[in-house]
């Protein structure tokens, strides 16, 4: 099932500045893992060492906060979007 | 003239260079602003502030500005009220309200972020601010955006109340109402801010915007002539105003203002969004996040961006949080009004009724030092009261007579 992940500007260093990337999964955890293996470094931005979300991440499903859903085992239809969003975000550019 | 040191990470405590900068690069947690306490400590005494006129930037030392303020040179400064009447209603012999429903130019406490974050956009050279408001936050940007002479955009929920909506629209802001909650907004605000080189005054802006929120506390515990109070009640959204009212009586108390303080922090919410409030009865500081449903549309914040630290700082200093029904909330809207004659917005209900609980409950004891603190006006949400509208009457004495008939004349 393909995809689309909206990458934050902090987290492009880990995709070539890529802000869109094309994945295939069936879940949350599986779209952290694709994105792992594609972008080695890239989960521990992502999630604390035990697997969970860090604190001051959130990821959205079609505009849906995933803890509202399933957290990271919130399945994912095909042509979802698939946002990070730091809690507070916002380049530095000062 | 600026003693700020640093942006300091409140998590990992990577330190930045003050500059545009919304969360750490490495965690994502959010930059606070640290100052040269020492520094401060040498230039500030209270004999020094008190010979300064009133307004928040007296305590320029303690604010995140290179230089002079530009706009809302006059925000800040409210009163703080002896509040008897109030007080008798809900069983506290020692309560005061601060008043920031008359802060200039907006009306709301906002404008003490937004004086911070608009001078700051200024110094930064940028060429535009915004903001993600449920209505205060709107206003303010859109003033002072306007007075610094900066395009404005603004976002908000598509739901909010129609004078919050004008009260915006008048300074010509590029104004967008977006369908969804706060919380939408507030992304969708986070991705733009990802793109374009504005300054989102509680995005990129932020750690700077926040700060403004001291001054409440710093002014509370001057006016109160150099006294922390022991609670301090204080309604919550994103829960930043709490969280810097506890930074700004600490700082005090860092630089030598203050000999101490042991203020308890209670917090406020409506029971159709009380996340934090959620939290501190849970005796966590994990927020598990909600779909806001209440006439306190501006608390309505359901993923509380400061939430985490606010639901601490309360269990820390020995404090609670209580929310309240929208009847609940009306009631103190109207206890508050014919009280002390004075009209709050729904926030200022929300604090009311949850002051009421607090003593009701022996979390407050009557006889604490107590502060209600009141964040905006009634004017800006005259729906919110359901009041009834007037008897009419004939312009003859008789009708008159007829319709105050029965009701004693009390001296």
């Amino acid at each position: 099932m393909s995809l689309k992940v909206v990458i934050p500007a902090p987290l492009r260093k880990f995709t070539a500045g890529a802000e869109i990337v094309e994945t295939e999964a069936g879940q949350i955890r599986e779209v952290i893992d694709r994105l792992e293996e594609r972008f080695p470094g890239i989960r521990n931005s992502i999630c604390e060492p035990s697997g969970s979300l860090r604190r001051f991440i959130n990821i959205y499903v079609d505009g849906e906060d995933i803890r509202f859903l399933s957290n990271t085992e919130t399945p994912v239809r095909d042509g979802a979007e698939v946002a990070i969003v730091p809690a507070i975000s916002g380049g530095s550019r000062g | 003239m600026s003693f700020v040191r640093a942006l300091k990470c409140r998590e990992c405590g990577k330190e930045y260079a003050a500059r545009l900068q919304a969360g750490c690069e490495d965690c994502f947690a959010p930059l606070e602003v640290d100052y040269d306490y020492e520094g401060v400590a040498r230039s500030l005494s209270r004999r020094e502030l008190e010979s300064r006129p009133s307004s928040m930037w007296k305590y320029r030392e303690l604010l995140p500005l290179e230089g002079e303020p530009t706009v809302g040179k006059a925000s800040g400064g409210t009163p703080l009220v002896r509040a008897e009447r109030l007080g008798r209603a809900l069983g506290l012999e020692n309560l005061y309200l601060k008043n920031d429903s008359v802060c200039f130019p907006t009306l709301s406490f906002k404008d003490r972020v937004t004086g911070v974050a608009v001078n700051k956009a200024l110094e930064f050279k940028l060429e535009a601010v915004g903001c993600a408001s449920t209505g205060n936050l709107a206003n303010s940007v859109a003033a002072n955006a306007a007075a610094a002479g900066l395009p404005a955009y603004i976002l908000i929920p598509d739901n909010l109340e129609a004078s919050k909506v004008a009260a915006t629209a008048i300074y010509g802001p590029r104004l967008i109402a977006v369908r969804g909650n706060y919380d939408d907004v507030n992304r969708l605000c986070s991705q733009i801010a990802d793109r374009h080189p504005w300054g989102f005054v509680n995005v990129n802006l932020r750690p700077f915007y926040a700060e403004g929120s001291k001054t409440v506390g710093f002014e509370i515990a001057e006016q109160l002539g150099w006294r922390a109070p022991d609670a301090v009640v204080v309604p919550m959204a994103g829960g930043a105003l709490i969280s810097k009212i506890h930074k700004g009586l600490g700082e005090l108390v860092r630089v030598g203002l203050l000999d101490s303080s042991s203020t308890r922090l209670y917090g406020a919410q409506a029971a159709g969004c009380n996340p934090i409030v959620d939290a501190v009865r849970r005796q966590t500081t994990e927020i598990r996040p909600v779909k806001p449903n209440t006439i306190a549309k501006s608390l309505a914040i359901g993923n509380p961006a400061d939430g985490y630290y606010a639901s601490g700082f309360i269990q820390q200093t020995g404090g609670w949080a209580e929310d309240s029904s929208d009847e609940e909330i009306v009631a103190g809207i109207r206890l508050l009004a014919e009280t002390e004659g004075l009209y709050t917005e729904t926030a200022g209900g929300v604090s009311v009724a949850a002051a009421r609980k607090l003593v009701e409950s022996g979390k407050i004891k009557p006889g604490d030092l107590t502060v209600i603190v009141i964040t905006g006006n009634g004017l800006k949400t005259p729906e919110a009261a359901k009041l009834e509208a007037p008897p009419v009457i004939e312009a003859k004495i008789g009708a008159f007579e007829d319709l105050v008939k029965g009701v004693a004349y009390v001296a």
